[in-house]
């Protein structure tokens, strides 16, 4: 039976290595159902590292990431997918040998409840107009970036990682990707965020965790931002 | 009777035909190479002992089991394929962070393994092995003679190329083997088991292998050797296509047993040599090869 006041996803004492470097020192932390929780902290300090821990696409990991109840540390990361996480990597991962389409169509429907393609396309209509295209990575750094969010709203996953969807885009698309965020929190959906652009960060986040050396050390609504605001700067050197 | 560039039609159209059953062989055989290559990054030297593994299938099916040849184009490579799989399992998937160097030597000593046991136990000289009864005979065509079998040979070659590059290129399941190629993490991370899928994918490309095989039973003798003197070729096939390639594999491999043929009527003391002359040109010009995607 699902407690139903139980965190969506709950990570603790969360480790990582790759290879002999440890990376991961201790990671606690909750995302709630229909959250838009917000991981900051600057390069390096673990958050990218974070998410693949959680997709289990870094093996080498200990501790416990609970999802709807189901402890997801010990499964492989095809497992954990179909458990109902989906990613959006950093780098994007567009296939440069698949063509539009079929880079969106790639992931599988692993449960009921995803988004239909018009309502992928009524997000990101400029899709759409690039179905047709030849190569994945012909498309712009934004429709990329729109291509690799899209892809992973069929699949029926409840929660969605999203890594620093907005690094190197322009001021107007970042807004586009920031309109689909909250609209995505308001169809239900339930979204982890990694960010180092914390201006970003408070128009869709209701939480923040401040993450360093592998660690989180602070954490605050988004009410209490601007209370916040110069221990931030201080944390992420801006 | 007549002549193209002083040479008699039929010596001409003869080597091409030729040209073309080796092309058949080189093609699905750089194929499975490719597919291999492809998803794995190893370079499989068992090839050419796979390839052998499935005609000596075709002669134990019908000398042992009663089993024809069209069953043995079934059989021979489910079996070999089998043992594929259970080589990836046991072997292969512990070598694929390591060089490409170390699946070469693995996939290496197999092959002097398999080689040497069937040499001991059935000799270096040739099994001989029947042309099925439905493909005796030939048609003569005017210009030239065209035994059946021969004929079969290339089109069924053909019509599987063409089959596994349509699966590739144009399907769900193609699309997946082509993501996970180039991010195999990724692609798991979006639920799809792709150590399963390597797997497989080796299991087909050495089922090719032994397709080629029992293809070849007839054509030419079934013996323990006759995969390490194609597969050299084959390697310099999948060398001018570019490694892992697809297309490439196809049309490198039947365009270069044409370019040999036709060297045997105008050049013959270059005929074994040509696929080599020709490779290191591309090597020179093109080091990703005629279709690689990389330079």
């Amino acid at each position: 039976m699902l407690d139903v006041t139980a965190p969506l996803l709950s990570v603790k004492d969360l480790q990582a290595w790759y290879g002999e470097s440890h990376i991961l020192h201790g990671v606690n932390f909750d995302v709630r159902e229909g959250e838009v929780v917000t991981l900051l902290g600057r390069n390096g300090a673990g958050k990218t590292t974070t998410m693949k821990s959680i997709m289990g696409i870094v093996t080498q990991r200990t501790g416990s990431v609970r999802f709807e109840g189901q402890e997801l540390i010990g499964m492989m990361s095809n497992q954990i997918a179909r458990a109902g996480i989906a990613l959006c990597p950093e780098e994007r991962g567009i296939f440069a040998s698949l063509n539009v389409e079929e880079n969106l169509l790639l992931p599988p429907v692993i449960r009921p409840g995803g988004l239909s393609l018009a309502q992928i396309f009524d997000l990101f209509p400029n899709l759409k107009e690039r179905l047709g295209s030849s190569q994945g990575t012909k498309l712009s750094g934004g429709e990329q970036q729109m291509l690799a969010i899209g892809r992973i709203l069929r699949t029926g996953a409840r929660l969605l990682l999203l890594d620093e969807p907005t690094e190197g885009l322009a001021p107007v698309i970042i807004q586009q990707i920031g309109k689909t965020i909250r609209s995505l929190k308001e169809q239900g959906f339930t979204i982890l965020l990694v960010e180092q652009n914390f201006r970003f960060a408070s128009t869709v986040a209701d939480r923040y965790y401040v993450m360093e050396h592998g660690r989180i050390i602070d954490q605050f609504a988004n009410a209490e931002l601007d209370a916040n605001i110069e221990k931030l700067h201080d944390y992420l050197g801006v | 009777m007549f002549e193209i560039f002083g040479i008699p039609s039929q010596a001409l159209f003869g080597q091409l035909l030729i040209g073309l059953i080796n092309g058949s062989f080189y093609a699905l055989l750089s194929l499975g190479l490719a597919v291999i290559f492809g998803m794995l990054n190893i370079i499989n030297f068992a090839h050419g002992a796979q390839y052998m593994m499935g005609a000596f299938a075709a002669f134990f099916l019908l000398n042992f089991v009663g089993l024809n040849y069209w069953i043995a184009l079934l059989v021979a490579p489910i079996m070999v394929g089998a043992f594929g799989v259970v080589i990836e399992r046991l072997l292969l998937q512990r070598l694929y962070k390591l060089d490409h160097l170390y699946g070469l030597l693995l996939t290496f000593g197999l092959a002097l393994i398999i080689e040497g046991l069937f040499r001991n136990y059935f000799g270096s000289s040739g099994l001989p092995y029947r042309v099925p009864a439905a493909l005796q005979g030939g048609q003569n065509l005017g210009f030239m003679f065209l035994p059946n079998y021969r004929a079969w040979v290339i089109v069924a070659s053909l019509t599987v190329c063409i089959v596994t590059w349509f699966v590739i290129e144009r399907t769900k399941l193609g699309s997946y083997l082509r993501a996970a190629t180039e991010n195999p993490s990724l692609v798991r991370a979006f639920g799809i088991n792709v150590p399963r899928m390597i797997t497989l994918t080796y299991g087909f490309g050495v089922a090719l292998a032994a397709l080629a095989g029992v293809m070849a039973a007839p054509i030419y003798s079934v013996s323990p050797q006759m995969g390490s003197h194609l597969i050299i070729v084959v390697f310099a096939v999948v060398v001018i296509g570019g490694m892992g390639s697809i297309l490439g594999a196809i049309v490198t491999g039947f365009g270069l047993g044409v370019i040999e043929g036709l060297t045997k009527v105008f050049f013959p003391e270059a005929s074994n040599t040509v696929i080599f002359i020709i490779m290191a040109i591309v090597l020179l010009i093109r080091p990703a090869g005629l279709f690689g995607r990389r330079a």
